[in-house]
């Protein structure tokens, strides 16, 4: 993530005192292009829609202005700035393209693919809805996604540590691991008291199963000398177990946690939509029933916020734990 | 009669050991590697094993180790049969083998967490990182330390058990030549500190002159004791002394490895 000393991701150097002119005025340039691209085409869209809009580029003129004055005197700035702008320059670009094909050619059909200006009102005025359905989702994909890395961590440890678990217990994981979960709603819809346990469960099954195979697989691949070390040092079962081979696994745990976090928002997702009566998955289907695009784009833009923010956190975590990996392994 | 004394004090008895594996490639036939194996080993004496690859060393540092079992034989600690792995037996292999996710302090503790006396022991984690010399080094993780440092920690990792006898698995053979040589004469000046019994394999000829009391040369297919050579030179040796040599080539040639002349003469 953090720019190659000396250079950046488009070659300037970094021993200037200041930001290139051509790096100060990207920003604000790209915004004014922008704007006038929505200028342009919003005589198409209902002024309402637009207001907020343009509200959006005036605050980001003004504070791509001020960042580039603050810069010459704020080295972290700019160095951070000369990382993120030249990707900032390109998104507000990209905004131009989106009002372009939507707004301005009609090159999508509507009302389906709406322009970012109809996006952003959806937002605003339904920000109470999301928020509260990004707050039900979380609460639901927390709970889920932890039952499942608890009991996928319990079983991974038993199926890795002893061989007669494995031996039960491998010929399960194999059969019913790789079913989807959401495989399950008819069933889970049954069986559990609320659609709110059921989802949870599907979540939580999702998890577990990425979870238990690469838990196992690290514990039962633990290098064999340093369980004879630990033998030769002293140590008893637990000693082994739990600071051996589950120290010697968590590269691999973390590998299990990702793809059961990738698993876990796709059954969050489905499971709204077909019987949770809350959450973004639920928002999605119920903007879609009014034939509400706008609505459903936010919500889509709330999603990508909200789960890449917990990816980005399970990764922060992974970093602080695998501290004695560093240097030893290039992520 | 110096025989006698030495049994009657010794830490350490490998009597009559045989010790044969499967075979991977022909199921059914077993190899036997180890066979009537016997000698002992002196409270505070310090004896190497040497011999090629593949004569049952290893096997035999597993064997006292009680990581492995032998097929015959007894395998005692003082007067106690050895059943199992026990902290009164350390054991540094050629890697290090250090414990990556643990920094350098908590690698040498874990001995003492693994026995539950950490506690009661803390202070002796500072003593023997002051005994390896990796103070500075406390809080680094094993990657970062070279090879002789890597391994000065895990010698350090297996005496603060206080072994009785300490194994020692060609534990300097992945160095390089000088540090090597330096880290002999650690592992000399830890011996004579601690007084502890330690069992050295080795390949290397001039480390087993340079270090033992007593050399075993083991010969292969099955592993026998061929010889045992004691080594009544003064300490600190001279590599490059004329009975230095003189020993380097009587070991060299009992194992057809002098050079030419032996060569030619067996041929």
């Amino acid at each position: 993530m953090k720019p190659v000393a000396g250079t950046n991701a488009v070659g300037l150097t970094n021993n200037q005192s200041t930001l290139s002119w051509l790096m100060q005025l990207a920003v604000p340039v790209a915004t004014l292009i922008a704007f006038g691209v929505h200028l342009l085409f919003a005589k198409n869209a209902p002024p309402l829609e637009t207001h907020s809009y343009i509200l959006l580029f005036w605050e980001i003129l003004g504070v791509s202005i001020v960042l580039a004055i603050a810069q010459t005197f704020w080295a972290g700035l700019r160095q951070w700035m000369r990382h993120m702008w030249p990707i900032f320059t390109a998104a507000i670009l990209l905004l131009g393209v989106w009002d372009a094909i939507t707004l301005g050619f009609h090159l999508l059909p509507l009302p389906y693919f709406p322009g970012p200006a109809a996006v952003l009102r959806s937002l605003i005025s339904d920000r109470a809805l999301l928020l509260d359905s990004t707050w039900h989702s979380l609460v639901l994909l927390l709970s889920g996604y932890t039952l499942g890395v608890i009991v996928g961590l319990i079983s991974g440890v038993c199926i890795g540590w002893s061989s007669s678990v494995r031996y039960w217990g491998m010929p399960l994981l194999k059969v019913v691991g790789p079913i989807p979960a959401t495989a399950w709603i008819p069933f889970s819809m049954v069986v559990a008291p609320s659609a709110i346990v059921s989802a949870a469960g599907l979540i939580a099954l999702a998890v577990w199963f990425p979870v238990t195979m690469l838990t196992a697989s690290g514990v039962s691949n633990t290098r064999a000398s340093y369980l004879d070390v630990a033998r030769t040092l002293g140590a008893g079962r637990a000693y082994l177990i739990f600071r051996v081979a589950i120290p010697a696994a968590v590269p691999n745990i973390f590998i299990g946690l990702f793809m059961g976090l990738g698993a876990s928002f796709l059954t969050l997702v489905v499971a709204e939509t077909v019987g949770v009566k809350s959450g973004l998955g639920w928002y999605v289907s119920w903007a879609q029933g009014w034939a509400e695009y706008g609505k459903v784009f936010a919500a889509l833009v709330i999603m990508a916020a909200f789960f890449s923010t917990i990816m980005t956190l399970l990764f922060k975590l992974r970093d602080r734990v695998l501290v004695w990996q560093k240097g030893m392994i290039k992520w | 009669m110096v025989t006698r004394n030495v049994v009657a004090a010794s830490a350490l008895r490998v009597q009559e050991v045989r010790k044969s594996f499967a075979v991977p490639d022909a199921p059914g036939t077993m190899r036997l590697v180890l066979d009537s194996i016997s000698f002992s080993v002196a409270a505070a004496e310090l004896v190497s094993l040497i011999g090629p690859s593949g004569c049952g060393k290893s096997t035999l540092l597993r064997l006292i180790a009680g990581l492995d079992f032998p097929d015959a034989g007894k395998l005692l600690v003082g007067e106690e049969k050895i059943l199992g792995p026990k902290a009164e037996r350390g054991l540094v292999f050629q890697d290090p083998n250090l414990f990556p996710w643990l920094t350098v302090r908590r690698n040498i503790e874990a001995g003492l967490v693994a026995r539950g006396v950490l506690q009661e022991k803390r202070t002796e984690v500072d003593e023997f990182m002051r005994l390896v010399g990796l103070e500075a080094f406390a809080n680094s993780y094993p990657h970062h330390l070279s090879g002789g440092m890597a391994q000065r920690v895990a010698l350090a990792r297996a005496l603060i058990n206080h072994p009785k006898v300490l194994l020692l698995d060609e534990p300097l053979g992945a160095l390089d030549a000088f540090t090597r040589m330096r880290m002999q004469d650690e592992v000399l000046r830890l011996w004579e500190n601690r007084r502890t019994t330690m069992l050295l394999v080795t390949h290397d000829i001039d480390e087993a002159i340079y270090m033992s009391d007593r050399i075993l040369i083991i010969t292969p297919a099955p592993g026998r004791i061929d010889r045992k050579i004691d080594i009544e030179l003064m300490r600190p040796r001279d590599r490059t002394s004329e009975s230095f040599l003189r020993l380097r080539s009587e070991i060299l040639e009992h194992l057809d490895l002098a050079g030419k002349t032996t060569a030619n003469a067996s041929a």
